[in-house]
């Protein structure tokens, strides 16, 4: 059977030549980039190469790059990191409404602790109210969050514009661009974003590595106390072979990234062309503008059925998507990108995205069609909602 | 997260659509999920001997249909609204806790498809745009 993988937003393969640069670090490169001798030296110098490396492919100053375990725990850094440094100052923050669950999440809690955040909506194509935006802004407001990318429906959202929105009203502004970073050019210098996170397993790097780009001079509490680890801001011994690995990824990614995001893009719009015509009855959700749009995304809802029984049956026929987000696979809510977007519950629960990456094919991509047009009809056949009128027979 | 039987059940599943000349009609929504469920059977003398389901629903809930469908199918209308979600799910040796709730769907619509058919005998038909929330 063909192994189809089409799941590039949840997760990407460890690059072979990544893997290779890492495997000395778990063997004879061992030390603690903290110990004085030189076992620790020599992994200390790989720490500093890797930092130097990502700081100078996102615009950043090396001492600007914090390594985390992941996307989640920056996310949960700059959020909870805000609210500790700047508590005395105020009490209110701003984030979008189809932030990831990692901000999402956090936010309820510090609700809890007696923060205030306002949710701003979105417009049907996911793109941020920046009137909205700019009218929430509080003299107490201490931060303006809002995701470099979406997720799920892949908008790309007006970054500048929301930075300048902040800048002009001398707040500090956090991107969590976990989704943007192996896609898109991401330079800091010359954008407004104070806080940046992104996650080294969306761009062929290894899992469970992530960073949050802290501009100079923005005061942030620690999430994770304990040693003297990345200038004493977050604890815990370096992940040595992680940090050279995302150091690895994303140099490989920088160098090829507008021949690969061109190509990935090529093949989301031919599956974009292809479903819309050739299948009844299904709405794209996100931008109709691909260059608004992540190059690797295409999300649709399928009226009359049910995501998950789309989901699996693909998978019965080797092609792997998921439903909605990954995250939200697990629960019956509806997807909240969605219904933020406006999209009514029906049919934002026969909701699939697909994802493409860089060894995908266009074969695989008009497989992937073919076997969606057969199991979409066979499904509705079986839909109460369905009704098998005449124009409809062949669907 | 699905078993292997209830994965075969979702790729073939059986009773697909709709009894040709039905008698009783069951539609039921599920209140947690949204999902929509439909039965249609064919009684006669009392024994089931016809029954078919569509769904706007999960895995689980095909799985559950096909299976709770080929187990009524041969029984009276008596047995038949003995059959709880439980058997279904023993049955199928699943699904997980988090999706019983889809198997009750089945459940609901025979039972509400009995009904319609006592309605029908009665005399009395039941309106059957409006699925009734379990
Ligand atoms: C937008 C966004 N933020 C945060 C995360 C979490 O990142 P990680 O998996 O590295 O914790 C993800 C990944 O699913 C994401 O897509
Ligand atoms: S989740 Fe709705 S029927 Fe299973």
């Amino acid at each position: 059977m063909k192994e189809i993988y089409f799941d590039h937003a949840a997760t990407t393969r460890t690059d072979e030549r990544v893997l290779r640069k890492m495997l000395p670090y778990f063997g004879e490169i061992f030390g603690n980039p903290n110990s004085q001798h030189a076992f620790g030296r020599e992994a200390q110098k790989a720490v500093d190469e890797a930092r130097d490396t990502i700081a100078k492919l996102i615009g950043a100053k090396p001492n600007e790059i914090y390594f985390t375990s992941g996307g989640t725990e920056s996310d949960n850094w700059a959020l909870r990191g805000i609210c500790r440094a700047l508590k005395g100052k105020g009490r209110h923050l701003i984030i979008s409404k189809i932030e990831h669950a990692a901000m999402l999440s956090t936010a309820k809690e510090l609700e809890k602790d007696g923060f205030e955040f306002s949710y701003i909506g979105v417009d049907k194509e996911g793109f941020i109210d920046l009137e909205e935006l700019e009218s929430a802004i509080r003299p107490d407001t201490i931060l303006i969050g809002c995701m470099y990318a979406n997720n799920e429906i892949g908008t790309i959202e007006p970054i500048a514009e929301i930075g300048k929105i902040a800048r002009r009203h001398g707040i500090f502004f956090f991107t969590d661009a976990v989704q943007a970073m192996g896609a898109l050019p991401i330079d800091v210098s010359s954008s407004d974003i104070d806080l940046m996170s992104f996650s080294s397993h969306k761009f062929n790097g290894p899992k469970g590595m992530g960073a949050l780009y802290i501009r100079t001079g923005v005061p942030l509490g620690r999430l994770i106390s304990g040693g003297h680890q990345e200038r004493t801001r977050r604890g815990g011994t370096t992940n040595v072979p992680g940090v050279v690995g995302m150091a690895e990824a994303l140099r490989l990614t920088k160098e090829t990234q507008a021949e690969d995001s061109a190509y990935v893009a090529s093949l989301r719009d031919r599956f974009i062309g292809r479903v819309t015509e050739e299948i009844p009855y299904v709405k794209l959700n996100g931008p109709k503008d691909g260059t608004k749009r992540l190059p690797n995304n295409a999300d649709f809802s399928f009226e009359y059925i049910e995501g998950e029984s789309i989901l699996f049956s693909l998978d019965l026929a080797g092609i792997a998507v998921s439903s909605g987000s990954a995250c939200s696979s697990g629960s019956l809510e509806p997807s909240h990108v969605l219904l933020a977007t406006g999209v009514p519950e029906e049919l934002a629960h026969g909701s699939i995205r697909f994802t493409f990456g860089k060894e995908n094919t266009v074969e695989e991509v008009d497989y992937a069609v073919d076997t969606l047009k057969e199991i979409v009809g066979r499904l509705r056949k079986m839909s109460p909602l369905f009704n098998l009128k005449g124009d409809m027979q062949n669907v | 997260m699905y078993n292997d039987k209830v994965m075969e059940a979702f790729r073939n599943p059986q009773n697909v659509g709709e009894v040709e000349n039905y008698n009783g009609l069951g539609k039921v929504g599920n209140a947690a999920c949204g999902d929509i469920m439909q039965i249609t059977l064919r009684i006669e003398n009392d024994v089931i001997v016809d029954a078919k389901f569509k769904t706007f629903g999960c895995a689980a809930a095909i799985a559950t249909s096909s299976t709770a469908t080929s187990m009524v199918i041969g029984m009276t209308v008596e047995e038949a609204l003995k059959l709880t979600n439980k058997r279904v799910v023993e049955e199928l040796e699943g699904p997980p806790p988090q999706k019983l709730h889809c198997s009750v769907l089945a459940e609901e619509a025979i039972k509400a498809a009995i009904e319609d058919y006592r309605n029908r005998q009665k005399g009395v038909t039941t309106p059957e745009e409006q699925p009734k929330m379990v």
